[in-house]
């Protein structure tokens, strides 16, 4: 293990350097441009050798039922450490939610394959503590592509790290302490990869289709998803962001950059605290069918229209940057190794 | 039933030439709609049969877009250092792009649900309007699906979609002025071009 990571590690060096002699446009968001273009290329050249293979062989071989199982069990074991995250962030109400959602989900549905709690109206919530600490104050920090995990930031890399000890596949096979422990923690740990991996698919490949400079793409879109899951998905605009609908599209000026809201601008990064609550609770309620039965709620001013099956046709490429994805595992792999237990 | 949803009703029932008459929540769900509806009857585009999907987005999605507007906000202040023919071009290359993408989107449906979240207060009076969706998913948080709509005389136009809070055009828009930088107007042409016909040689 440490022989291979070293390995790793020292083939990151090596490109690192290579990469450092390309550097392309510098974003004050990316003073390691460098060091995070070789460590994204080390990761991609990974995905493509070993992640997404595996990916494509598990989705081969599974139904889509029992991946969808599967895909909930590990959800329903995030939502405990989702709800505390809300509760270190004040969100009283949707920390009770979150952690009822997995109490229903553990019991009724039967350990955690069937998500009953969303058709009970408890959406899923997607907080980590890398969110915790930006509603604390803490800034972004420098962009960090982190090896095996991917897009991250100083500040998101901590949360990561912290959340690590949160990560029950790793630790209830360690606090239960089963036979063959560690065993049970890499089995647990590695179908959890796969199987997010294989929900990722789509999403890789669109991206792959869609970008031009994957990394400059992928590094914009992580920028926008974590502000935009900081902000509980609603964000305040922008300054001078077309979001904003202020500026036409051609009465932009040379100069001003329409560029993207420099770093050091933290404040579009702070939450704004008041109203969160309301907004969260102002999402529509979740439709009490299962999940075949499609239609489309039009929740306006609180009534409903008839309903009528439909789906996104847009692309949901931005997935594959979503955090919570490789949040855990490189985190798991420094905090909690399997050689530590060895060891003890 | 309400007005308020009887008038949804009857604006879904238009023909597109009366866009312009229909308010843009109204359109935004009609089209997704007729799409879908599509999608799921056509075995062939279920199957990844991209031609078939690009003629669907063209005929159906494409007609409700404000390109130039997409393209000019993408290149940010490099779009007013272009020559009015650089501009065409960069609307073109970056429409086959943009269709043929999308139409892939559109064979990876599966059986998720769509809901519509009601418009800002104030939006009805507003030209400038972003119509808010939400797609659930079994086994997965919902992800949010925004359009940023402008009125125009042909009726509301989408500028911009924001799936997950990620925007489309800003995401492009660093891209595009690295390659500005790098290689220029006409560099940044050509890379797209590149990038098309490498995606069409692809489909095949």
């Amino acid at each position: 293990m440490t022989r291979t990571l070293r390995l790793g590690l020292a083939a990151i060096a090596a490109i690192a350097l290579a990469g450092c002699t390309t550097m392309r446009s510098p974003d004050p968001r990316d003073p390691w441009e460098g060091v995070n273009r070789a460590t994204f290329e080390f990761n991609d050249g990974l995905d493509r050798a070993v992640m997404k293979p595996l990916a494509e062989g598990y989705r081969f071989v599974t139904p889509e039922p029992a991946r969808a199982a599967v895909t909930n069990f590990f959800s329903n074991l995030a939502d405990p450490w989702i709800a505390l995250n809300q509760l270190m962030q004040g969100k009283v109400r949707l920390a009770i939610d979150d952690f009822a959602r997995f109490v229903w989900n553990s019991t009724i549905g039967l350990g955690g394959l069937i998500d009953v709690a969303s058709d009970m109206g408890l959406p899923k919530h997607n907080e980590d503590f890398g969110q915790t600490l930006a509603v604390w104050g803490v800034d972004f920090g420098p962009y960090f592509v982190l090896p095996l995990l991917g897009p991250s930031s100083v500040r998101d890399a901590t949360g990561t790290a912290v959340g690590a000890f949160a990560y029950l596949p790793w630790q209830i096979p360690k606090w239960a302490d089963f036979n063959h422990r560690v065993t049970w923690q890499w089995s647990l740990s590695g179908l959890d990869i796969v199987q997010a991996r294989a929900g990722l698919l789509d999403a890789s490949n669109l991206l792959e289709e869609a970008a031009l400079d994957r990394y400059a793409f992928v590094r914009n879109a992580y920028f926008q998803r974590r502000r935009f899951l900081i902000h509980d998905g609603d964000p305040p605009p922008l300054p001078a962001d077309k979001q904003s609908g202020v500026l036409p599209a051609v009465a932009q000026q040379p100069g001003a950059s329409l560029a993207e809201p420099v770093p050091a601008a933290a404040s579009p990064d702070q939450p704004v605290r008041a109203g969160q609550e309301a907004e969260a609770e102002a999402v529509p309620p979740t439709q009490t069918e299962s999940a075949s039965t499609s239609r489309i709620e039009l929740a306006a001013e609180g009534r409903t229209e008839p309903t009528t099956e439909v789906a996104p046709p847009a692309m949901p490429a931005v997935e594959l940057v979503d955090p919570k994805v490789p949040a855990n595992y490189p985190a798991v792999l420094a905090a909690d190794s399997p050689r530590a237990h060895a060891a003890r | 039933m309400t007005r308020a949803s009887s008038f949804m009703l009857f604006a879904c029932l238009l023909p597109s030439a009366l866009a312009q008459n229909i308010a843009p929540d109204a359109l935004v769900k009609s089209v997704t709609q007729d799409v879908v509806a599509i999608v799921k009857q056509d075995q062939d585009i279920q199957a990844g049969n991209q031609k078939k999907a690009v003629a669907l987005v063209e005929e159906k999605v494409l007609p409700h877009f404000n390109f130039s507007r997409m393209t000019a906000l993408a290149m940010g202040p490099n779009w007013r250092k272009a020559t009015p023919e650089q501009q065409q071009q960069l609307i073109e290359q970056f429409r086959t792009l943009l269709v043929r993408t999308y139409a892939s989107a559109l064979s990876a449906y599966r059986n998720q649900t769509i809901e519509f979240r009601p418009l800002r207060p104030g939006a009805a009076a507003a030209d400038d309007v972003t119509v808010r969706s939400e797609v659930r998913q079994p086994g997965g948080e919902p992800v949010s699906i925004d359009y940023s709509m402008e009125k125009s005389a042909g009726g509301w136009k989408v500028y911009d979609v924001a799936v997950g809070g990620v925007s489309l055009v800003t995401t492009y828009r660093d891209t595009f002025t690295n390659e500005v930088r790098a290689s220029g107007i006409d560099g940044l042409i050509k890379s797209l071009a590149d990038k098309n016909r490498q995606l069409a040689a692809k489909a095949g």
